[in-house]
């Protein structure tokens, strides 16, 4: 929005549905990553589907942490990763501390990755949602003084690295069309 | 709006990040320290999303039957001589049980049996699983005036589903057999032996401490014992299956996967504390 107004040129009344248009463009990136975080916790009848919402929140925190920095601010992805704690009944802070590092290091490599094809991008996620993986165990097992399983950090490893093309695909859709704040 | 120079901005947006950083580690040791905030602050989200879940849940349900049905028409023959053949078996266990019962009526007669008081029981919705990934729940919908409490037993058609672990103002949310912490004194049927049953976040719990003379045997019912007062006696739990290790674990009567309603027996047992009383012993599984 405020990068509209600072360019010199004629645009239309800021009237107050153009506004609205502006703000929700705005806002998608971090107002879908929350709806997809509660549509996560449906029952779907298979087992393990707890493993779903790390797996989606960490693809989507990662994706648009590359290609929309400004609609994911560190403060939004700590209200994102308290929600995860809070939904998937984790110690609290636990999903904080791990997606504020992911969003972290994919603003680090975002002026290298975004010029790679989806390989490399795909490849970088890989190893951030092992990390990540990695990391919420570590703090889950610290935090409850005994070693949680690994099977389900493997799974939600795996979950993350084998949904990331198609979410990736969903989001580069809604990225150029709905969630462009330059086609208002 | 307060007005900052451009430098002091760039700087600010820098830090913002690691102060963030820092401020989670703050919150590990904030939820490490007081459980029970924690607690209330997912009973409080639990309960707004309730109304969302439930709209949804309905349509879920019925996309969830319509591809089991497909499956269901795929195998369709095979389905139908097994259920021949299981019906046949079904009759003379039929004619069997008939005619104990008939014994059991008779015998409880003569020795003037007093009867165990019928339980109370709720039947409510699961909408939402609210487990995590090392953690095995579910949540249901209780409408506003329930009146389910902690440590109340959860039963779907066919055996033991768990307990209610939180109650929330239109929410509960039952910690499954299945779940890490899920610790239960059970019996081993004909042998009579006891066993605790432990959850392992796996499909299928693990059987420990079972007494020297009588080791579970494979394919022997698991029943629920009324040791530690959580539990009231003989609620069906599943069978005994060894695992490729040769463990002993218990196949689930109930089908843990696929819950949709679940009935919350009240047997007037307390063997779970309320969370103002466990905040002490945090540690304690229960």
């Amino acid at each position: 929005m405020a990068r509209d107004e600072q360019l010199p040129g004629i645009r239309p009344r800021p009237s107050l549905g153009r506004r609205l248009d502006i703000i929700s463009r705005h806002s998608f990136p971090a107002t879908s990553t929350v709806l997809l975080m509660l549509l996560c916790g449906l029952p779907f009848g298979f087992s393990d589907q707890a493993v779903l919402l790390p797996a989606i929140t960490i693809g989507a925190v990662y994706f648009w942490s590359l290609y929309r920095p400004a609609a994911v601010p560190p403060p939004i992805v700590f209200v994102m990763g308290m929600l995860l704690d809070l939904l998937g009944y984790l110690p609290i802070g636990t999903s904080v501390l791990t997606l504020l590092l992911v969003h972290g290091l994919a603003r680090r490599w975002r002026r290298w990755l975004t010029q790679q094809g989806f390989v490399m991008v795909w490849l970088a996620l890989i190893c951030v949602g092992t990390g990540a993986a990695a990391l919420i165990w570590v703090l889950a097992s610290l935090l409850s003084l005994h070693l949680m399983p690994i099977g389900p950090a493997l799974f939600q490893a795996t979950l993350t690295a084998a949904l990331y093309p198609a979410l990736s695909v969903l989001l580069i859709r809604a990225h150029r069309t709905i969630a462009d704040p330059e086609r208002v | 709006m307060i007005r900052l120079s451009i430098p002091a901005r760039q700087v600010l947006s820098k830090l913002t990040l690691p102060v963030l950083i820092a401020a989670s580690f703050g919150l590990l040791l904030v939820g490490k320290a007081d459980t029970l905030l924690e607690e209330r602050a997912r009973l409080a989200l639990g309960d707004s999303l309730v109304p969302i879940y439930v709209v949804l849940s309905g349509p879920l349900a019925q996309v969830r039957a319509a591809v089991s049905g497909i499956g269901d028409l795929w195998d369709m023959r095979a389905e139908n001589t097994r259920l021949r053949a299981e019906n046949a078996r079904l009759r003379q266990w039929q004619a069997t049980a008939l005619a104990l019962d008939a014994e059991d009526r008779q015998l409880k007669a003569e020795l003037h049996w007093v009867p165990d008081p019928a339980a109370a029981f709720v039947t409510a919705r699961v909408v939402a699983d609210a487990g995590g990934v090392y953690a095995k729940a579910v949540l249901l919908a209780v409408g506003p005036s329930h009146f389910i409490r902690r440590g109340e037993i959860a039963l779907d058609e066919s055996g033991l589903v768990g307990r209610v672990s939180d109650v929330g103002a239109r929410t509960a949310r039952v910690l499954l057999i299945t779940d890490l912490n899920s610790r239960i004194p059970v019996i081993l049927e004909p042998s009579g032996g006891h066993a605790i049953m432990t959850g392992t976040n796996g499909p299928r719990p693990r059987l420990l401490y079972w007494s020297d003379g009588t080791p579970p045997r494979e394919g022997e019912r698991v029943v629920t014992s009324a040791e530690a007062d959580a539990f009231p006696a003989n609620l069906p739990v599943g069978t005994v299956r060894y695992n490729a290790a040769n463990v002993p674990e218990v196949q689930p009567a109930a089908q843990l996967d696929q819950l949709e309603a679940l009935r919350i027996f009240d047997y007037g047992l307390h063997g779970m504390a309320s969370p103002e009383a466990r905040r002490p012993a945090a540690e304690q599984p229960y």
